[in-house]
């Protein structure tokens, strides 16, 4: 199937697409080039797995090494908190984006705005409304998606991907930051 | 109330001034009032006159817009790129086409509960008289229409006196979709404030609609003991000739009872419906059955079963024709706005219809007479019931594996799919006679037939996985108990103090359609947890059959293990969608009747009473339609949030409250004059929740109102708190946020509580007597 096609093929958005993470040393220069990011997890998460292992710990692993700061929806709570991860919110997708395109907002520790937002494991039409919000009314924040298939309203994003070679860019962002 | 227009005609008069003829007069109306109460100061309220109301939500609950299409196509100047900051050619931004679209759906919604009010009245009067009087619950129900008193001012008594509160709405929704055009409405907020007037005017007509049926046609008056019926697929006898109706205005489907009743036939042949039509015909006969919601459409044709089938309007599938002429079953077509492209033989004799059908010639027809579609439909059951024997479109279990085998794999059944699922693995292991992958997903399937038409092989999925999923659909065997209609007086009486008190943690309205993320079974679950815990759940249109499709541990449905009382732990089935309208009735009568704020015409008191004291929520876990989403807005307009599932966010945007932010939360204390803080609740106004457990939790949250008492405060509290910790993990971060002062803590966790307070620095705040309108604090000096 086309790469950067919209995995839902009747949503399609307007003249300003996604670009395409085609390696993982182009994920983690915008990590890495981020001031402040953050991370916007759903509940899909729970049903991949990244070369054996759950697609969460590859997250939680991420977050830790890059220091990004993860907020989890209600039903994905649980999940991390069983892996001894405390998330730095719950918070609704919606909630949180929302507040992504307040440019006053401070963040979730007061400090400063956001300027690089990960969304991962939303069901595809709810992080493709989300985005396009975001690529809309938040100027100021680059977006970028985990997820294996192609999202066009964010920044960044990987193209319909198989699983296979989805984890091994996942595998290959994690242990880039790692060196 | 009666407002009559006079007409006369003098045919010829001469005087010294002038000659006339054929002189034709009319001196509008005359109204006789019987309604003591005093006017209130927005009658019939045009669609700037709440806009102050309006804004003062809309400062609290900000839109988060998420555009669906970044383009504006509506006039020749485009396609226009809105994208970010630009410009459209008219001049238009983002966040004003946003809104405009929404103001578009809103009012195709109010348009289509409107129209079908115009139809169903006219129909009614023609039948039963313009003088018949509305009785919707006899002594019961003493404040019979109380949208169309708050809203027009005006107290109906008859069939006739609903006329003008008709024209009234067909004007403003006129009004509201000249708004939309080009070069009118620049500014998103006042494109929202028009929303919210055309989600009021909806309401209006969908009660009007309602207290016509219930009125006029011996629906259930308020009847909490309302009959049981029976629900799924499994229900319907087979054997016999089977009916299908599908819509939303009922009078067909009633002429159909009434002819199979007149001619002693009941007991020959079933009558089933689908969508909100089946909800009402079972308010007309509960022996009528239920087949399922809107998304049962594909499969119950396809089954064969029906042996004709009788549409209407409203969320009927456009190709149903054609899915009617697979199975060879006749289609009557019975309303002006869905003709469908069939001759009209409205004027042609009932036998002569009747032999066209029989001969197989005719595949449908349009026929605009209900009583001519009752004996109609009934005799070409009866005439083809025999040839078709039960004629379906569902692949055996071997052409169904021969169908897999012909599967790519391209995967472009799972991306036309609106739930994501998993089809195409599905179909894999039917290749080699493995059904458990499409058998799984019967159950999420929302019956769209995208799937099919994205298939390049032709495919026909959907019938693939009802045929895989055999055993599940003969075991479709619930029963829902019918709509009973307006919540009695007494009613409101007996819960309006706890409600407002709090010791009755809220209401829950599971309404709308059946767009679910994860089908049927989520609602049910929703509502029997919510039921447990002692919340008032009210249920209609597609969800309150959902609401029924699944049994308990000990094998009852919903409607069986709780009463149909408005009562702490009720589960109100109030009817179709037009009976949403007593939903929102019912708040507007704890405001009225136990409250005794005035209601004529008084819109912004009332609902700023329901906004700050009744703890209701609206969940549309499957929105899907433009009646919906004017649905929901007539709920935001009283104040009342509405919770909707993942698909929500395609209605373009969100109304979201900001919890951290305490300048938005200040309210007038009635008693003082002086603005204090009220606290974040309810937090949001329009809000899609990602999952069940995410919904849940949020309609716990969202039913706290700054009025409510410790006690009552105590009691929401604890169960959003329970809530949270079972489904999402410990004790909610914002608690603090809502608890005001130490008796608001619950006793059961009070320890907990009061370490999360003294981490967030937290202090006592006074509890208010709240409203957003400072005339009602000069109102109450004097008290």
């Amino acid at each position: 199937m086309p790469m950067t096609d919209s995995w839902q093929t009747a949503e399609i958005p307007g003249p300003k697409k996604a670009s395409l993470i085609i390696k993982p040393d182009i994920a983690d220069a915008l990590i890495s080039r981020a001031k402040r990011p953050i991370m916007v997890v759903g509940h899909g998460i729970i049903e991949y797995e990244v070369e054996g292992k759950p697609l969460i710990d590859c997250l939680i692993a991420l977050s830790r090494k890059a220091k990004i700061p993860i907020v989890v929806s209600a039903s994905t709570n649980k999940e991390f908190l069983s892996r001894e991860f405390e998330p730095a919110a719950i918070m609704s997708a919606v909630e949180i984006s929302s507040r992504l395109t307040d440019p006053e907002w401070k963040g979730l520790d007061g400090k400063e705005s956001y300027d690089l937002a990960i969304f991962v494991g939303l069901p595809y039409s709810m992080e493709w409304t989300i985005l396009s919000g975001l690529k809309h009314f938040a100027p100021g924040v680059k977006t970028m998606t985990f997820d294996c298939v192609y999202h066009p309203n964010a920044s960044w994003s990987f193209p319909n991907s198989t699983i296979k070679d989805w984890a091994a860019n996942l595998k290959g962002i994690v242990q880039n930051l790692e060196d | 109330m009666s407002r009559k227009s006079v007409n006369f005609t003098i045919k010829e008069i001469n005087s010294d001034l002038a000659q006339f003829r054929d002189l034709n007069i009319t001196i509008g109306s005359i109204t006789r009032e019987r309604w003591e109460e005093p006017m209130g100061p927005t009658p019939y309220p045009s669609l700037t006159t709440l806009r102050s109301w309006d804004q003062r939500l809309l400062s609290r609950y900000k839109p988060f817009y998420m555009p669906f299409c970044d383009l504006c196509c509506l006039c020749t100047y485009g396609k226009c790129d809105l994208t970010g900051t630009k410009k459209g050619a008219c001049g238009i931004s983002m966040p004003a086409q946003q809104s405009r679209t929404v103001l578009i759906a809103a009012c195709i919604g109010a348009a289509t509960h409107i129209s079908h009010s115009r139809d169903l009245l006219n129909h009614v009067i023609a039948t039963s008289g313009r003088d018949c009087p509305i009785n919707v619950g006899g002594t019961s129900v003493e404040v019979e229409a109380p949208i169309t008193r708050l809203v027009c001012g005006v107290k109906p008594e008859t069939l006739g006196d609903l006329e003008p509160v008709l024209d009234y709405c067909e004007n403003q929704v006129t009004q509201l979709l000249a708004v939309t055009h080009t070069g009118q409405e620049g500014n998103h907020l006042d494109f929202e404030s028009k929303v919210f007037h055309a989600g009021m005017i909806d309401h209006v007509g969908m009660e009007v609609a309602d207290i016509a049926q219930v009125s006029a046609l011996g629906f259930p008056k308020a009847d909490p003991e309302s009959p049981l019926c029976e629900l799924g697929l499994g229900t319907v006898d087979t054997k016999k000739p089977v009916i299908l109706v599908i819509g939303h205005n009922v009078p067909p489907a009633t002429e159909i009872i009434d002819y199979l009743k007149e001619n002693n036939l009941f007991s020959d042949i079933e009558v089933t419906g689908i969508c909100c039509t089946a909800l009402d015909i079972t308010r007309y006969s509960p022996r009528a059955k239920i087949v399922g919601p809107i998304s049962w459409q594909l499969r119950y044709i396809r089954s064969g079963v029906p042996d004709v089938i009788v549409i209407d309007e409203q969320c009927v599938r456009t190709d149903t024709l054609t899915e009617a002429a697979k199975i060879h079953a006749p289609l009557i077509a019975t309303s002006e706005k869905n003709c469908l492209g069939l001759p009209d033989m409205t004027d042609d004799t009932a036998e002569a219809i009747v032999a066209a059908f029989a001969s197989g010639n005719v595949p449908g027809a349009l026929i605009l007479d209900p009583e001519k579609v009752g004996e109609v439909a009934v005799r070409v059951a009866q005439a083809v019931a025999p040839k078709r024997k039960k004629h379906g479109n569902l692949p055996t279990k071997h052409q169904l594996a021969e169908w897999a085998k012909k599967c790519t794999q391209c995967m472009l059944c799972r991306r036309a799919c609106p739930n994501d699922l998993p089809l195409a693995q599905a179909i894999r292991l039917a290749v080699s006679g493995n059904l458990t992958g499409l058998d799984e997903l019967y159950d999420d399937c929302l019956g769209c037939g995208r799937c099919e038409s994205a298939c390049k092989q032709k495919i026909p999925i959907h019938s693939l996985i009802v045929a895989a999923a055999d055993k599940k659909t003969k075991e479709e065997t619930y029963c829902l108990r019918s709509g009973r209609g307006p919540i009695q007086d007494l009613e409101i009486r007996k819960v309006g103090g706890p409600i407002v008190l709090g010791e009755i943690p809220g209401i829950v309205a599971f309404v709308g359609c059946a767009h679910y993320p994860k089908g049927s079974r989520e609602v049910a679950e929703m509502c029997m947890e919510f039921a447990r815990r002692r919340y008032i759940v009210c249920t209609s249109g597609c969800s309150a059959m959902s609401a029924g499709m699944y049994r308990d541990e000990e094998g009852k449905t919903a409607y069986e293990r709780y009463s149909g009382a408005f009562e702490a732990g009720g589960i109100v089935n109030v009817g179709s969608c037009v009976a949403n309208s007593h939903i929102a009735g019912a708040a507007i009568k704890i405001a009225s009747i136990f409250a005794k704020r005035p209601l004529r015409g008084n819109y912004e008191e009332i609902a700023d009473y329901v906004y700050n004291r009744v703890g209701a929520v609206g969940v549309a876990w499957g929105a899907m339609s433009q009646k919906a989403a004017a649905i929901a807005a007539g709920f935001w307009r009283l104040g009342i949030p509405v919770v909707v599932g993942p698909h929500g966010t395609k209605y373009r945007r969100m109304l979201l409250g900001r919890a951290d932010k305490d300048a938005d939360w200040f309210v007038y204390d009635a008693r003082t004059g002086e603005k204090v803080y009220g606290g974040p609740v309810p937090e949001h106004l329009f809000f899609a929740a990602e999952t069940k457990e995410e919904a849940m939790v949020m309609v716990a949250k969202l039913t706290m109102r700054p009025n409510d008492t410790s006690r009552g405060r105590a009691n929401k509290l604890a169960n959003y708190i329970d809530l949270h910790k079972r489904l999402v993990g410990g004790i909610p971060q914002d608690v603090y946020r809502l608890v005001r002062t130490h008796a608001d803590i619950p006793l059961t966790m009070k320890d907990e509580i009061l370490l999360h307070l003294s981490e967030h620095d937290w202090k006592e705040s006074p509890i208010p007597d709240p409203t957003l309108l400072p005339r009602l604090v000069h109102q109450r000096k004097g008290d």
